[in-house]
């Protein structure tokens, strides 16, 4: 089963990264962009297993390694059998 | 022979964790043993024992090529457990820009270390103010010292949140702030947008300390510069003073 997880800063928490992008198509003539930010998509290969303990697992690889929780927030979502 | 044994009794053993990618270890080791006569010892990072390190020293460098974010992988390596350990019973342990990023993703210190504000990799000199100096790593400083110390890093834009830098500036934590070389904290003599110009700090029980700057290169008069070796000396002056 896969799991796709998305990393994003937390609100209020400056992204530099997001806002160079965001100026930068502002000179594209990109001219109604108020705000970019800039996040991680990561994509999980996973062995078979309830949807429940997948869930589990998902939030601990999030939580120890995956996320920092000072600065950042995550979400996932689990695709095939369950 | 007597002042043999004399002498391995009063030198300091320091542990120098190597973790892959990491390129200021040789750095470290050359300053605590060439420079201050003292012992070190390489870790790999998949050991699971200090080896009787008195003090123990993460490096700069690129742990694992920067991946995912800075020091994350590094963080979760199986010698980190022993580093825990280690410092929960008051041991000394300094991490030196990435071995500082390090220190924050194994939760050893507090706060983040982001992207510079500038989205550039910074390498000058810079002016930090010593805003204490009794701590383990800045007793040999004089009060309100400042020292000149190099910088090399692309995330070392320091964030906490604002209740938790209240009760780090209570608690004295913010121990090394950016300065002109007069010693004034401002924001143009920020070169990262580090919050509160925060360019080193220890945790709550002030035996562990992350700092940005990198005090091994700026350890001996060769080098043009000396600032640095005051860091080390703090560690091994502390140390002795308490045996």
């Amino acid at each position: 089963m896969q799991a796709k997880v998305y990393v994003t800063l937390k609100k209020g928490v400056h992204d530099p990264q997001g806002e160079a992008v965001r100026h930068t198509l502002g000179s594209m003539g990109h001219k109604g962009i108020s705000g970019v930010r800039v996040g991680k998509y990561i994509e999980v290969t996973l062995a078979e297993m309830p949807k429940e303990k997948a869930e589990a697992e998902l939030k601990e690889i999030c939580e120890k390694l995956l996320a920092n929780t000072v600065i950042e927030s995550y979400r996932y979502d689990i695709e095939g059998q369950g | 022979m007597t002042s043999k044994v004399k002498d391995k009794v009063s030198t300091m053993k320091f542990g120098i964790i190597v973790f892959p990618g990491s390129n200021c270890d040789h750095d470290c080791r050359h300053v605590v043993t060439k420079v201050l006569g003292q012992e070190a010892q390489f870790i790999w990072h998949k050991e699971r024992d200090l080896c009787g390190s008195d003090c123990v020293i993460l490096p700069g460098g690129f742990s694992y090529g920067d991946y995912l974010r800075s020091g994350a992988m590094a963080a979760c390596s199986p010698i980190m457990d022993a580093v825990k350990g280690f410092a929960a019973e008051g041991g000394l342990v300094i991490g030196i820009c990435n071995g500082f990023q390090i220190l924050q993703e194994a939760g050893l210190l507090p706060g983040a270390l982001m992207r510079n504000d500038n989205l550039k990799f910074i390498c000058r000199d810079v002016s930090v103010h010593v805003e204490r100096t009794d701590t383990p790593f800045t007793c040999a400083c004089r009060s309100g010292e400042v020292l000149r110390i190099p910088i090399a890093h692309m995330d070392g834009n320091f964030f906490a949140d604002k209740k938790l830098i209240t009760r780090m500036e209570k608690q004295r934590q913010l121990v090394l702030r950016y300065c002109d070389e007069e010693g004034n904290v401002a924001e143009e003599y920020n070169p990262n947008g580090s919050m509160e110009a925060v360019a080193g700090l220890v945790n709550d029980a002030g035996n562990v300390l992350g700092m940005m700057p990198h005090p091994e290169r700026c350890s001996e008069s060769q080098l043009g510069n000396t600032d640095g070796i005051k860091i080390f000396k703090s560690i091994v002056q502390w140390t002795k003073d308490r045996r």
